[in-house]
């Protein structure tokens, strides 16, 4: 482990939230899904980083996984659903993008600020990126209450999840095994329930704005 | 100031005037090639120059003295600009008169007047161009002083030949927060230069037309000292660029064999960024107004990021 280690790590941490803050003002759904794709080798990126500086070879299996699943296996998918769902060129119509950066900003202070006191008890060699990893979280959360297309709030989920996963190998060098299998398999079945979902609500509505669920009522 | 320091800034200075006009040939150079025109030959702008010295000047009947003055201050400013960013040494005189915030501030002395000579006369390209160059240039210098801010920052200090200095002298560290910088400062420098996202060099087309339109009604020198001074600016953001994110290869203070090595250097990095800048111009298509805003917010927030970056990560 040289001195090169941590600053790999920070480089792939800010990576991350430079591709968290493109998805919140990404238009196009094709771009959206592309910057998950890169959001998920940035994270196998840190992951292997962590996991080659401090011998943790089990790391080494969940950026595998990673890998297989959030670069290759997800993306595919969802690539798949919208061209089947005849969105693929859809531009959905952000209002005020400078607002919502500004917005993403003070999130961005309010994560880091958070963050400090904890990441003191963290003996990681990461542990500075705590408050990257919870931006990322709050950013998605914010991408997912501003779209009113199902697809980006899906892709809002799983980016969510992208940043709970780089905070548990950044403070902790990662959970078990078996939970990391376990969450794993849950994003990949709630992917497959999401995707049969988001045909119901076009089937029901004739359109994917999800702002026609609010008025949900028997006729 | 000693008799090298000196020397060292009339070096720099004679370098500005002249590879300013070079690095815009080249640029020309380049976005001909890759769109698959005959290049103009490397020394166009110099031509070009030549001959507008030697045509007449014609100004119109109602121009008050601030629109004859402000071609020689617009130059005046550019020029200095790009004295006091460190292109070969970092040992020049002028450096400690002015920091990284003066120099935002010559370039925003220099808008000013521009603008003000651009209303001057009262046509309404003009009065259009300066009310649009407002625009841009508001957004854009908060986005390039957090740049700025992020450097001086790292290290300890506003003034360009410090910071050059102990960012070229350092052990290898990746720092993110400067790539998040880079990004940002590249952006505001294709809206400051009026490059192709945000405006078209080469456009007269009246409804699209930023720069061209502020210097519409100049003609014989005064239009060759305002495109002097715009490639002048192009050179200044270049090496402003090249010092903060690629410092390699700029001599310190009495080096004297670094400082012959210096030259080759620079004019290789200028030689890729401006292939680079050609390449983005041929890349992207130009934006509609109303989008400028988005697009130098965006810079903003890079910036912003930056600095959080680093106060977070110390790096």
């Amino acid at each position: 482990m040289n001195a090169l280690t941590p600053q790999l790590v920070n480089l792939f941490a800010s990576a991350l939230l430079l591709i968290a803050f493109a998805m919140l003002a990404q238009r196009r759904i094709v771009t959206l899904i592309n910057l998950f794709a890169a959001q998920g080798l940035a994270l196998v990126g840190s992951t292997v980083t962590v996991a080659l500086a401090t011998g943790q070879t089990h790391l080494l299996y969940s950026a595998g996984i990673t890998f297989a699943l959030k670069v290759l296996l997800l993306p595919y998918i969802l690539h798949r659903l919208i061209r089947r769902l005849n969105v693929k060129w859809d531009i959905e119509t952000l209002i005020n993008i400078p607002t919502m950066m500004l917005v993403g900003i003070v999130l961005v202070v309010f994560a880091f600020n958070l963050a400090l006191p904890i990441s003191e008890f963290s003996r990681s060699i990461a542990r500075g990126t705590l408050g990257i990893a919870l931006a990322c979280v709050l950013l998605s959360f914010l991408m997912m209450i501003t779209r009113s297309k199902a697809v980006p709030q899906v892709i809002g989920f799983l980016s969510m999840e992208n940043g709970l996963f780089f905070a548990a190998t950044s403070a902790t060098y990662g959970m078990p095994m078996v939970v990391e299998l376990g969450i794993a398999l849950d994003v990949l079945v709630g992917m497959v329930i999401l995707g049969v979902f988001l045909f119901q609500i076009r089937e029901q509505f004739d359109s994917l704005d999800i702002h026609h669920l609010e008025k949900l009522k028997d006729e | 100031m000693s008799f090298e320091g000196v020397a060292a800034q009339l070096l720099a200075m004679l370098l500005a005037l002249l590879g300013a006009p070079l690095l815009s040939g080249w640029v020309n150079q380049c976005r001909a090639w890759l769109q698959n025109r005959t290049a103009p030959p490397l020394l166009q702008p110099f031509r070009m120059l030549h001959k507008l010295f030697w045509k007449e000047s014609v100004i119109a009947h109602d121009a008050t003295p601030i629109y004859r003055l402000s071609p020689y201050i617009v130059f005046g400013c550019m020029l200095l600009a790009s004295m006091i960013v460190p292109t070969l040494s970092t040992n020049l005189p002028l450096a400690p008169a002015a920091d990284a915030i003066a120099l935002v501030g010559l370039f925003a002395l220099a808008r000013l007047f521009i603008s003000l000579a651009a209303m001057d006369i009262g046509t309404s390209f003009g009065t259009m161009g300066a009310r649009r160059e407002m625009l841009i240039g508001f957004l854009a210098e908060p986005a390039f002083l957090m740049v700025l801010f992020t450097a001086s920052l790292i290290s300890n200090s506003t003034s360009l030949a410090t910071i050059v200095s102990s960012l070229a002298h350092r052990e290898l560290t990746i720092l993110p927060s400067l790539a998040f910088a880079g990004v940002a400062f590249t952006m505001v420098s294709l809206a400051e230069n009026a490059r192709v996202p945000v405006d078209n060099p080469a456009t007269h087309l009246e409804l699209t037309m930023i720069h061209e339109a502020l210097v519409l009604e100049y003609s014989g020198r005064h239009l060759a000292l305002l495109e002097w001074a715009a490639s002048l600016k192009l050179f200044a953001y270049s090496c402003a660029g090249l010092a903060l994110f690629l410092p390699w290869g700029i001599a310190e203070a009495n080096d004297h064999t670094a400082l012959l090595l210096a030259l080759p250097v620079l004019a290789a990095k200028l030689a890729v960024g401006g292939f680079l800048l050609a390449l983005i111009e041929t890349l992207s298509a130009k934006m509609r107004i109303f989008r400028v805003p988005e697009f130098l917010a965006t810079a903003f927030l890079l910036g912003v990021l930056a600095l959080l970056v680093h106060l977070l990560l110390g790096a």
